[in-house]
């Protein structure tokens, strides 16, 4: 891994807000997703930030928000000293070329009916950088086989190849930009194991060779661990722990993050028997109307009376780059605070959607 | 006499037109009452198509099973269309990987979970809605007596299983099968329920076949692992000695292949080379032969035997990974 240099992407606050529809005729505004409120983080040159969190945590959003594919709601994003949100049509299209992204499904990211040399030739046509025949003949098959794809994939078509390969078609069609940030959105989750292990060497070898800077969203906290130097952790739009890989998963200090790595399964049955599982109550509330204060305390184990619920806790640095969003972080980690039981609450998938829907269709069985 | 003795299940997939496809391919192993089975591989391994076939699930047309599968004796693959339906749900029970897809959007929980026992129990409505709103509740599903009203989409992912975890143990099945039930769940959520399905089997005594891709949920649940590769077992090993000396190249790989949590960061994963696309047909060799670093030439010159080995278990393989090279 490189030195710790300048942070090449810089997020202050970033807010991406949803809003929810409702009328026939006229769209009135009954709510909003806050899918993220109000991240902050940077992310150094040459390093690879890991974003982990389980689905609806706005972890997906942020990537998307960063890359201004949905557009931030509020915010600061600062990109090599490029304040993102403020850049309008042209100039935001050459900025994209520094920025790529790598989806989750290659399968429905990638157009069937394009062969692999035009998906790849499409992004340079799109910033001028196919004019030159032979030039990008020889860009096309290097950089396919950095993804360790043979040239003769050029004329292959997408459903030619197997899942480990289109993610790698995937991959080179952000690398053929030679861009210096790659967001990967869930890079390896469609993928089997076996096939996982090749995507994720191929990734890190990448960096080594051309000093990319990732943001790899994943939901498997082993993958991320593998591969990222930074990991935040998020909950319901926002982030609640930050620190160095080593250090998170040495000692996790946030209650979501202990109880969410106690759920991992590990295959070693010498260790499985062993551990001891923080089980949460209930499931994650839903976005459209997130818990006053600590967004979490509803089925934190650690949870204190009234503060946790009526404060929002920020994120501090709690010792040496290591940032928790908890009041009571220390005296967890000390053991001054017992775990308790939680009662779980009823979460409904359409909470706040559109009131009073649900419940009152009586069956006719 | 073993509670599930599966002897040599072959699925073959047929289609005008095509060449056959095995998907299953002579398939053996026995569950003992109570004990917890597991079945791993990737996808396409043909675990899902096992299932099935026990079951009796698998399309009418279009494929060929051949072998048996003894329930305490008694082969169900013979049995009437119209006794395999009294089976089901009663002495076999089944979990399946997508709870939304597998609970009728239109009919309320309640229902869902009552109609098994009017069926196989002969319960009246009115009794077995009181009997499902006990089993919401042992499936630790708040506020049960409203859950029975409200239909699938009203619920939660998690909650979805465990209604479906009711519905299979309703009637107190001694055969539970579960296919990837926790894959389409986040990781707290997956501790939900895989500690549920533990105590549930714990209390009642119900045999467990479970069916996963992720070793992680072996490690800390199953009794014995059948490792499938191309539609055979290719490693059968009891829990501690399958991840202690993993024999087979293929199990020795997939553990070798995955980032844990608790190991050393910074270290490359041992990827297995190629895909399943590689593979070769049984008839001509080992299927995992274009892939394995241990293949010697008897590899390329037909299926090697599944065989016992020192330890209780079997191993298809002509050249097993040497027991001191253990798992980092």
């Amino acid at each position: 891994m490189t030195e710790r240099t300048e942070p090449l992407v810089e997020l202050r606050d970033v807010k991406v807000h949803f809003p929810i529809k409702s009328g026939l005729l006229v769209d009135r505004t009954v709510g909003y997703v806050y899918a993220v409120d109000g991240v902050s983080l940077s992310i150094n040159a040459g390093e690879t930030y890991g974003l982990v969190g389980e689905s609806g945590c706005g972890k997906s959003t942020l990537g998307r928000g960063l890359l201004r594919l949905v557009e931030p709601t509020d915010g600061e994003i600062v990109f090599d000293g490029i304040d993102v949100r403020s850049l309008k049509g042209e100039s935001l299209r050459r900025a994209r070329r520094r920025m790529q992204m790598i989806f989750q499904d290659p399968l429905s990211s990638l157009d069937p009916r394009q062969s692999v040399e035009s998906l790849l030739i499409e992004g340079l046509k799109a910033h001028g950088l196919a004019d030159d025949k032979a030039a990008t003949g020889k860009r096309l098959r290097e950089t396919l086989e950095a993804v360790g794809l043979p040239a003769s994939a050029l004329r292959k078509y997408p459903h030619e190849f197997s899942g480990g390969q289109r993610q790698r078609i995937g991959i080179a069609r952000a690398l053929v930009l030679n861009p210096e940030l790659i967001v990967a959105d869930e890079p390896v989750s469609a993928l089997d194991v076996s096939i996982q292990a090749q995507v994720l060497n191929l990734l890190e070898d990448l960096q080594n060779e051309r000093g990319l800077t990732y943001l790899i969203i994943a939901h498997d906290l082993a993958v991320v661990r593998h591969i990222a130097d930074t990991v935040g952790v998020m909950y319901l739009g926002g982030l609640v722990e930050e620190a160095s890989s080593d250090d998170l998963y040495r000692e996790p200090m946030h209650p979501y993050t202990r109880a969410l790595m106690s759920a991992v399964p590990v295959p070693d049955p010498l260790v499985e028997d062993r551990r001891e599982r923080i089980l949460l109550a209930g499931d994650l509330p839903s976005p459209t109307n997130p818990p006053a204060g600590c967004r979490f305390h509803t089925r934190c184990p650690w949870a204190q009376p009234t503060r946790c619920a009526d404060e929002r806790p920020a994120l501090r640095d709690v010792l040496g780059g290591h940032r928790v969003a908890c009041h009571y972080a220390e005296e967890i980690a000390a053991g001054r605070i017992r775990p308790h039981e939680v009662e779980p609450e009823l979460v409904r998938p359409d909470d706040g959607g559109a009131p009073g829907d649900t419940g009152e269709l009586i069956p006719t069985p | 006499m073993s509670l599930l003795d599966v002897r040599d299940l072959s699925v073959v997939f047929q289609r005008r037109g095509e060449r056959p496809f095995t998907a299953v391919d002579k398939v053996s192993f026995s569950v003992e009452p109570g004990q917890t089975v597991g079945l791993v591989g990737e996808s396409g391994c043909g675990k899902s198509v096992t299932s099935l076939a026990i079951m009796g699930l698998l399309p009418q047309r279009g494929n060929k099973v051949t072998g048996e599968v003894l329930f305490e004796g008694a082969n169900l693959l013979e049995l009437r269309p119209d006794d395999m339906r009294d089976r089901r749900g009663r002495d076999i029970g089944m979990i399946f990987q997508d709870p939304l897809s597998s609970l009728n959007p239109v009919i309320p929980i309640g229902v869902q979970v009552a109609e098994v026992l009017e069926r196989h129990q002969g319960m009246d409505r009115r009794k077995a809605l009181r009997e499902a709103r006990q089993l919401l509740d042992a499936v630790g599903i708040p506020d049960p007596e409203r859950r029975l009203k409200e239909y699938p989409h009203q619920i939660s992912g998690g909650m979805r299983q465990r209604a479906l975890i009711a519905i299979a143990l309703a009637c107190k099945p001694r055969l539970l099968i579960a296919d990837e039930p926790t894959t389409a769940l986040d990781v707290t959520i997956q501790a939900q329920i895989l500690t549920l399905l533990k105590q549930l089997v714990d209390e009642t005594g119900t045999a467990l076949i479970m069916i996963t891709h992720d070793l992680g949920v072996v490690a800390g649940l199953c009794d014995t692992v059948n490792v499938l590769y191309g539609g055979k077992v290719v490693e059968r090993a009891a829990r501690h000695e399958l991840f202690a000396r993993p024999r087979h190249p293929y199990t020795h790989g997939l553990l070798n292949s995955v980032p844990r949590l608790d190991s050393v960061r910074g270290e490359r994963l041992h990827a297995i080379r190629g895909s399943v696309a590689d593979n070769i047909p049984w008839t001509e060799g080992c299927a995992f032969a274009p892939r394995c670093n241990y293949v010697v030439d008897a590899c390329l010159e037909g299926a090697p035997p599944l065989e016992p080995t020192a330890t209780g278990g079997d191993l298809r393989c002509n050249n097993p990974v040497p027991v001191e090279v253990t798992v980092p």
